[in-house]
């Protein structure tokens, strides 16, 4: 039977592996291709990497960084940060990574992921969206540049749009969650979940595998993904890189999803 | 000594990556006179069957292979799109395949998969391979694959099926006729299950 995909995912700022809260305060939490080689011994399902300085700095992709991350990875990957063009996406693909993910430059001008997905297949095209709920009233934003710029789209029209032009899967990433392992924003996911059928992921909130078990009784096969959970230990946390073990992983997956 | 059939197509990069960690001596060949020299054949794939088939037609490669896998029994193995393209035809082109065994390639319907997201059939699925197998020898019966596909191998004869998996119905996830084998699923990106079935492939007698 398919089980949904529990995929930590890993920030990269200046080099190093940082993980932040509600996307600030930047905290380094290791080497990334350490990082990649213990979670190849922990087996997980996949991993998302996605470089938080390349849009905001108006810089190229790290390329040497993501071929290093590629030639270590024995798991699909998906890398995002500063891709704008087929080119730049296909330079990746060639280094040996599974998907790219785009941000901005797909919230901005939606026809390239049309432009994308007919050169390199739409199932290894992938937005994220960076989500924010409004103070007041119960609308949501799509930010961009690490939360510093508010589009005043709506993710949930702009998740359809996506779809319609040739996404193969939506991350749905929660500002307001990140770091914050309180759980994760059930809201926007539902009504996303609700309009879109192509694979989606989830991330910003996951606080225990409880967390992640809750959205498995929900949705069944979803991707579920969490940062500070797989690399932060206790109350204080910690730095240390942790994955569920194989059976403790089948285990919290059959007992939620009721089959 | 494992040779990756390079036409233009498929992340023939993981299949390096993870042979050169098992320190077997591979060969990325896109050349009839490198495949010549094979001894066992990897053929990856990804993407759309017709645009696959339509690159390794123009490769020039198609008549050496045929050569080398029917004439020369060189055992080969086809992933994914690669296994694909080892049955007659498949629905989602209209290019014949290489058809060394008999199937065609169907597209899921969706009305039995019930999950909101029908397809493509992404994740981590459980394989249940036939007995006594050597491709999957020293793998758990059910292990886990990671897949990412739309499109299955009906076998004509239910003699090819080599394993299944089930997602929505039973289907066939990986083929054999002797020395040809396909699977479905991606064992470069399959953790230990796929790094000890291409050890398998690499290393022992596998008919």
């Amino acid at each position: 039977m398919l089980n949904p995909r529990i995929i930590p995912c890993l920030l990269i700022h200046n080099k190093g592996l940082v993980k932040t809260v509600k996307f600030k305060d930047p905290k380094y939490v290791g080497d990334p291709i350490n990082a990649v080689k213990i979670f190849n011994e922990k087996e997980v399902d996949e991993l998302i990497v996605l470089d938080i300085d390349a849009t905001r700095n108006g810089v190229e992709p790290d390329y040497k960084l993501i071929e290093n991350l590629a030639n270590e990875c024995r798991m699909p990957l998906c890398y995002g940060g500063g891709i704008k063009t087929p080119e730049q996406a296909k330079k990746i693909f060639n280094l040996g990574v599974e998907k790219v993910t785009l941000s901005s430059s797909v919230v901005h001008n939606p026809s390239l992921v049309t432009e994308l997905a007919n050169s390199v297949g739409r199932q290894s095209v992938v937005a994220v969206l960076d989500v924010k709920k409004r103070m007041l009233g119960s609308r949501y934003d799509v930010w961009t540049h690490n939360a510093t710029i508010n589009t005043k789209i709506d993710p949930i029209e702009m998740a359809q749009e996506l779809v319609s032009r040739g996404v193969g899967e939506i991350v749905i990433n929660s500002i307001d969650q990140d770091g914050v392992m309180k759980g994760y924003d059930h809201t926007i996911i539902e009504k996303i979940r609700a309009v879109i059928s192509t694979p989606m992921t989830v991330l910003g909130g996951a606080g225990s595998l409880v967390d992640i078990g809750q959205l498995i009784q929900k949705h069944k096969i979803l991707g579920i993904s969490a940062g500070s959970l797989f690399v932060f230990k206790g109350v204080y946390k910690a730095v240390l890189i942790n994955y569920p073990k194989p059976e403790e992983k089948e285990r919290l997956i059959s007992e939620n999803r009721g089959i | 000594m494992i040779t990756l059939i390079d036409y233009g197509l498929g992340n023939i990069k993981a299949f390096a990556n993870l042979y050169n960690r098992l320190n077997i001596p591979i060969t990325i060949a896109s050349s009839p006179e490198a495949i010549l020299e094979a001894k066992r054949l990897i053929l990856p794939g990804v993407g759309a069957f017709d645009e696959a088939m339509t690159l390794l037609n123009q490769s020039g490669l198609t008549a050496v292979l045929t050569e080398k896998v029917i004439h020369q029994k060189t055992p080969i193995l086809g992933i994914c799109v690669g296994m694909q393209m080892l049955a007659n035809s498949s629905e989602e082109g209209t290019l014949p395949g290489l058809g060394w065994i008999p199937g065609i390639v169907k597209k899921f319907d969706p009305s039995t998969i019930p999950y909101i997201t029908k397809l493509p059939h992404m994740g981590w699925n459980t394989v249940a391979a036939r007995p006594a197998s050597p491709l999957f020898a020293g793998i758990d019966q059910n292990g886990r694959f990671y897949f990412l596909h739309s499109y299955y191998y009906e076998c004509i004869d239910s003699h090819f099926i080599l394993s299944t998996t089930e997602y929505g119905s039973i289907f066939t996830s990986a083929v054999q006729n002797n020395h040809i084998l396909g699977v479905q699923f991606h064992p470069e990106k399959s953790h230990n299950n796929g790094v000890q079935l291409l050890k398998n492939f690499a290393l022992t007698h596998i008919n």
